[in-house]
């Protein structure tokens, strides 16, 4: 879309709005969040984007084709049921590692690792349905 | 064992990486796993010989009332079949090296050869039903890979279909007879079932296991009338054929049946259902492969024959016939897995298999011819091959049959004069007579092609010379466990002038004899309808079924899924509408208790908002644009309901996808021609009445919910554990990634297979954008 409004918002918006999908996606596990909100933020952004300068610029920022986002955010879900598998307990049972990170405390976990899974496969799906409406005509 | 099976399976999936490092010398350094699986089983041979039993057991999945066990066992049935199928396969996957050279698709060959390899050794190997049964698929699985191996031609794929679906319904059979079976007795390791014999027999669902597992069996050993699928996975690549349909997979349902022989055997249905599939099948597949000039089909027939005997033998039942089948399944995967490769050889180096077209070739490929030769004496039962000694002992078990003994030698003999004439066609015609024009200039086989043939060729002669090297250590405690006891005798190539000899030099003169009317036999009218009855119509009947089904399914797709969305709405709203109201009227009766007193003035402009929403949608219904954003307002306003609650994800949830849900909609609007509104009045009206009734009755539904109290139980219990148990403090996110993390990944595994089929359908549905398009 040919708007100098759009365009130099979205320039300015674009990283504001990814660094805020990871903050709604890493405060998730206390505070209103998660994989699923932050995702959409997330979409949303590229969304933005793909308005604004076209899928072929946004294909370019993202870098990963949205297919792939999808697979890795699947492979993800898979491998945070696996790890526990291998310490005796059942398919997805929550695993926790906690470190200390100069004072503070860092928690590590098999639900982040699903939460990241879901991240991902919500902007996969979602950029991956912008692409494909934005670039093909659809003939009725 | 498990490490074993392991091995096979880990390298099969590296096999394509193993192939870029050693491109045509894969087929040598690959085919040295199954060799070494098969010195590592011949090294349990003293100990099997002596008369023990090898178990070994892993833990797998562990429940409340049952366990599954990666459990071993290994006595004489298991290991003679283990060692068929290491030792043909180290040869097969040399000769598919040789066969397939070139072929850009040898990688998968290698990847899907070998697993199947490991698949079947687990059917044989594995002691719990349940592992049994998930190898058993794994084999018909791979085997779909096998058969459809060139699957760019339609045949192929035919074929792996229909050997899957034929051998998958089967399968299905025989997980409930299996399963029947461990509820009945209890013990779900078949080395314990082999001791609770007497309870299953007794036990009411007898007659129903016994059915179920017959079922899968058959399928599986392709017993008349499931015979038509083995000739049908012809199409697969001759390695494929040899090692799958002749020497491996088709006779696990033999080997299933053996194995359960001391289970639910020694009874009449039994005897008469086994014996009488087998019998019948021998009979007819024997004089079906010689109505077939394909060298392939009249092998594939020959191996239906072969299959029907031994399930005849397992059938009768007796101490002789235990022995028969030990014999004869040995000599068996020997000399048809020479046969198969043989004809495969003779494909490859002179370009058909058609033996019309084929003569002379025994200059031009004496290797082959030797092997061929030695090969199809011992299958029609030759002294002094091993297959002579097979047939004389399953001629003396006919004879001795507890039931109907005249009825099974006479269909016996009968069925093994066309087993003659089959054996002199495959090698006579090709090999020998005049020199024939064929499509290739044929020569002699790569040495990867012809080791395996030899090798299995000489075998058969030096095992029916010498069969005490094969007797004790081998053959008797096969016969030992398929009897369930352990028995003792030896075998040797003479007998005496006795009843058997006869009939197999009676079977000798009607096989040569009709080798001689084969050409004037096989264009005869009596056969051409014979194929028709036998070969054609199991075939018919099958596609017929499969059509109907596809037929059912595309008619009630046309009738439930026609595409017009009003027409779901109004089935839905319908639907719900009057079980709604049904449960209404005969369980509690409308409660009608709106209380308007507390509800706040935010609510009020909210609800106006909303209706006034619909109000704009309702007027503006010809502009998509405006009834798009309305339904993004209600959206909007619904999240403010939510935020009113403290529900701040489902809120944020909320906002967030009505805004993408507007974004996607508009852009697949914008490419839609404009309303035309083409429906009458009427059908406005019917849709106008089931929309307010619909809605009424949500309101009632609400009201009728909220006049019961509210049971807090669960959501106090998440968010007191919330915290202690999963060390956060969203209790929606917890219950999200933790608490119930198996439903949020059915729900995300959806999202992203509706990414990818939105994403294909329209991506590849565009003209010229893929090659998939035709399809």
């Amino acid at each position: 879309m040919q708007s100098l409004i759009l365009h130099t918002t979205t320039r300015m918006m674009i990283g504001v709005l990814v660094l805020f999908s990871l903050f709604l996606f890493f405060r998730g596990h206390d505070e209103p969040g998660g994989g699923f909100i932050g995702g959409l933020v997330g979409a949303g952004a590229f969304t933005l984007y793909a308005i604004a300068f076209g899928t072929a610029a946004t294909r370019k920022i993202l870098r990963i084709h949205p297919i792939t986002l999808i697979a890795i955010g699947l492979a993800s879900l898979v491998i945070s049921g696996l790890i526990p598998m291998f310490m005796g307990d059942p398919f997805l049972t929550g695993k926790w590692l906690f470190l200390e990170l100069g004072g503070s405390e860092v928690k590590l976990s098999t639900p982040l690792i699903f939460d990241i899974g879901v991240y991902l496969c919500v902007v996969g799906f979602i950029v991956a349905v912008i692409f494909s409406l934005e670039e093909e005509p659809l003939t009725f | 064992m498990l490490i074993v099976i392991g091995l096979i399976f880990v390298t099969a999936l590296l096999a394509p990486w193993i192939f870029k490092l050693f491109r045509e010398k894969t087929g040598w350094i690959l085919a040295l796993l199954p060799l070494g699986s098969f010195l590592y089983l011949l090294s349990f041979l003293p100990e099997i010989a002596a008369g023990g039993t090898i178990t070994q057991s892993t833990t797998w999945v562990s429940m409340e009332f049952f366990e599954v066990n990666l459990a071993f066992y290994l006595d004489g049935l298991s290991l003679m079949f283990g060692l068929i199928i290491t030792g043909i396969g180290t040869f097969i996957v040399l000769y598919g090296a040789g066969y397939l050279s070139g072929n850009e698709y040898l990688p998968r060959f290698y990847l899907a050869i070998l697993l199947f390899m490991g698949s079947m050794l687990g059917v044989v190997l594995a002691d719990n039903l349940i592992s049994i049964f998930v190898f058993w698929e794994l084999t018909s699985f791979t085997s779909y890979l096998l058969i459809g191996f060139n699957h760019e031609q339609e045949a192929s794929r035919r074929a792996a279909l229909q050997a899957l679906l034929v051998t998958g319904i089967g399968g299905l059979a025989l997980l409930g007879g299996m399963v029947l079976m461990g509820f009945a007795s209890g013990q779900w390791e078949v080395s314990a079932l082999l001791n609770e014999g007497d309870i299953i027999r007794e036990h009411p669902h007898y007659l129903a296991i016994l059915l179920l597992v017959l079922g899968g069996a058959f399928t599986k050993s392709a017993q008349f009338p499931f015979h038509f699928w083995l000739p049908g996975a012809m199409a697969a690549p001759t390695p494929v054929s040899a090692y799958l349909h002749s020497a491996t997979m088709v006779k696990a349902g033999v080997y299933l049946l053996a194995r359960l022989h001391p289970v639910l055997g020694f009874t009449e249905t039994w005897m008469i259902l086994v014996g009488g599939f087998g019998v019948v099948t021998l009979l007819i597949s024997a004089w079906l492969s010689l109505s077939f000039t394909d060298l392939k089909q009249i092998l594939a027939y020959s191996t239906v024959m072969a299959l029907g005997t031994m399930m005849m033998l397992i059938g009768l039942g007796t101490e002789l016939a235990m022995q028969g089948l030990a014999v004869y399944i040995l000599s068996h995967a020997m000399y048809k897995g020479a046969l198969f490769m043989v004809a495969g050889g003779i494909d490859h180096e002179a370009g058909t298999r058609d033996v019309l077209k084929l003569g002379g070739l025994r200059k031009l490929m004496p290797i082959s011819a030797v092997a061929a030769a030695l090969a199809a004496l011992s299958m029609a039962g030759i002294p002094p091959l091993f297959g002579f000694i097979a047939k004389e002992i399953v001629y003396e078990a006919a004879l001795e049959a507890t039931l109907l003994p005249v009825l099974f030698i006479t269909l016996a003999v009968v069925a093994n004069i066309a087993i003659v004439a089959a054996s002199a066609i495959v090698v006579i015609r090709p090999f020998f007579g005049k020199p024939v024009e064929t499509p290739k200039k044929a020569h002699e086989t790569p040495p990867s092609m012809w080791i395996g043939p030899i090798i299995l060729a000489v075998l058969s002669v030096v095992f029916g010379v010498l069969p005490f090297l094969v007797d004790k250590s081998l053959i008797v405690p096969v016969a030992g466990s398929v009897w369930g006891e352990p028995l003792d005798f030896y075998l040797s190539l003479w007998h005496g002038f006795n009843m058997p000899l006869m009939l197999s030099l009676l079977t000798l003169a009607g096989g040569l004899l009709t080798y001689r009317i084969w050409d004037g036999l096989r264009e005869s009218a009596p056969m051409k309808g014979y194929q028709m009855v036998f070969a054609r119509f199991p075939v018919n009947v099958y596609d017929g079924l499969v059509n109907g089904m596809l037929g059912l399914a595309g008619w009630q797709t046309r009738i439930l899924q026609n595409g017009l969305m009003s027409n779901y709405l109004v089935t839905i709203m319908v639907t719900a509408l009057v079980a709604i109201g049904y449960t209404f009227l005969t369980q509690s009766g409308i409660i009608w208790n709106p209380d308007f007193s507390n509800v706040h003035v935010y609510y009020w402009a909210l609800s106006i908002t909303i209706v006034g929403s619909l109000g704009i949608m309702l007027a503006f219904g010809n502009s998509r644009l405006t009834i798009i954003v309305a339904a993004g307002i209600i959206g909007y306003g619904l999240s403010l309901i939510y935020l009113m609650h403290g529900a701040a994800d489902l809120a944020m949830t909320q906002v967030l996808v009505e805004t993408l849900t507007v974004i996607l909609v508009v852009l697949v609007l914008i490419h839609v021609p404009k309303i035309k509104e083409e429906r009458s009045g009427a059908s406005r009206t019917r849709d106008g009445v089931i929309a307010i009734s619909a809605g009424l009755m949500m309101t009632l539904l609400i009201l009728a919910v909220t006049a019961v109290p509210f049971d807090a139980f669960i959501s106090e219990y998440y968010a007191e554990a919330s915290y202690p148990l999963a060390h956060g403090r969203n209790i929606v996110n917890v219950i999200l990634v933790d608490f119930r993390a198996l439903d949020t990944m059915g729900e995300v595994v959806v999202v992203a297979i509706a990414g990818l089929a939105v994403y294909a359908l329209i991506k590849m549905t565009r003209p010229g954008s893929s090659k998939e398009n035709k399809s």
